[in-house]
């Protein structure tokens, strides 16, 4: 029962808590280079998931095996190895993608959010902890991305997943699907989800100091 | 030499790295709260960013292509800059002291900066063919100028903006995001430089 609640912790930390993107501000060269299409973010969300999940496994397996001083080197074999099979997965099965994501599928290897969580918690943890750490911490990514492209997608080329979904007479800004929007975007959206979070935080505070009363 | 001045301009300009191709935003908004950390900061990924230029080339030439090991690259080339980064590091670190004590601190962030890797990567791909051993260079070490010269001019403003009365709510992450935007919409002004 206690390990179902720590896990199901876990799971919730990397969504809510610990959300790479808007509370950690890790990763954030492929969340703003390729937030301009729904797709796009789902894409680099799940490629980035998979390859959280098994280096957090693999690692998690290999802390007693590798030493302390070559964990660094070490981390980044895993990953690339991981990212180079996610790179050719996606050259085989989704080429369209994989052209429209192009450098930023190689460069999964030096997301920050991957070396944060193998250095910080699977390194650490046993393998099964792991597993979920980076699965939520995938999960929470992909939720993120997937929002912002949501909203630059909508507002900069007004459709959804490719299909129309503004009104014809909307005039889409084409601001937001350029660099400059992506910085914009991000900005507010960290503004309204950390106010989102705190105002959760607050309640469950003063709940907390209700029950004590 | 026309085609060397179009990489250096597309390079620090118009397809500046952090502002229009959104590499090396993890160091961009870690380090940009200083003008003179942010200066060591470039300084540092330029001198990394031009050696592993140089030698990410030869390993592409002389070893992943004919031993039809391309697929390789991304391990091959990240390995390659962890190495090389560390060796900079005991390098500087027994020749030149003063060096050491300015740069030291960021060598070891330049690892996982993405702009080494993406103008490593940038350099098999950007023609057909990969740039030549001149073109990759001048390419890596304009793109880490690019990289320079928006880190220094970002940090500059942020600077400003602390001194300043800024809203509570926009302290930190989300007002710095929104400084980088509208900055990012001066450097799209460069983009008509070249075609």
């Amino acid at each position: 029962m206690s390990d179902q609640k720590r896990l199901g912790e876990i799971f919730r930390n990397g969504i809510l808590d610990e959300n790479p993107t808007f509370r950690m501000v890790l990763g954030m060269c492929p969340t703003l280079a390729i937030s301009t299409a729904v797709n796009q973010g789902i894409g680099m969300g799940l490629a980035t998931t998979f390859v959280l999940v098994f280096s957090n496994l693999v690692i998690s397996l290999l802390r007693n095996i590798i030493p302390e001083k070559v964990r660094i080197p070490s981390f980044v074999v895993v990953i690339a190895t991981f990212v180079t099979i996610v790179d050719l997965l996606m050259k085989a099965f989704v080429p369209a993608l994989s052209q429209s994501l192009g450098l930023y599928i190689p460069l999964i290897v030096v997301n920050c959010i991957i070396f944060a969580r193998a250095e910080s918690f699977a390194f650490k943890q046993p393998p099964l902890a792991s597993l979920v750490d980076g699965f939520s911490m995938g999960i929470g990514f992909t939720i993120s991305i997937t929002l912002l492209s949501a909203v630059r997608e909508v507002l900069g080329s007004g459709t959804f997943l490719g299909m129309q979904v503004m009104p014809a007479s909307y005039h889409p800004m084409a601001i937001i699907i350029r660099p400059p929007g992506g910085f914009i975007v991000l900005g507010l959206l960290m503004l309204l989800v950390n106010a989102v979070v705190k105002a959760i935080q607050k309640r469950k505070a003063a709940k907390a100091k209700e029950e004590i009363a | 030499m026309s085609s060397l001045l179009l990489i250096i301009v597309g390079g620090v300009l118009v397809n500046n790295f952090v502002m229009s191709q959104f590499l090396g935003i993890c160091a961009f908004l870690g380090v940009s709260k200083k003008t003179e950390t942010a200066l060591g900061m470039g300084m540092a990924v330029t001198f990394v960013m031009a050696i592993a230029s140089l030698f990410t080339y030869f390993i592409q030439r002389y070893l992943l292509i004919p031993l039809k090991l391309e697929y390789m690259q991304t391990i091959a080339f990240i390995l390659i800059i962890a190495v090389l980064v560390q060796s900079v590091e005991i390098v500087l670190k027994k020749t030149s002291r003063s060096l050491y004590q300015a740069l030291g601190i960021y060598l070891p962030l330049i690892t996982t900066n993405c702009a080494v890797l993406g103008v490593a990567i940038n350099n098999t791909t950007a023609i057909e063919g990969g740039y030549n051993l001149i073109q990759s260079v001048v390419n890596g070490t304009a793109g880490a100028l690019g990289f320079t010269l928006a880190l220094v001019a970002f940090a500059a403003i942020r600077e400003r903006l602390a001194l300043g009365n800024m809203p509570k709510w926009m302290d930190g992450f989300p007002g710095a995001l929104i400084g980088a935007g509208l900055m990012s919409i001066a450097f799209q002004g460069f983009s008509g430089l070249i075609h």
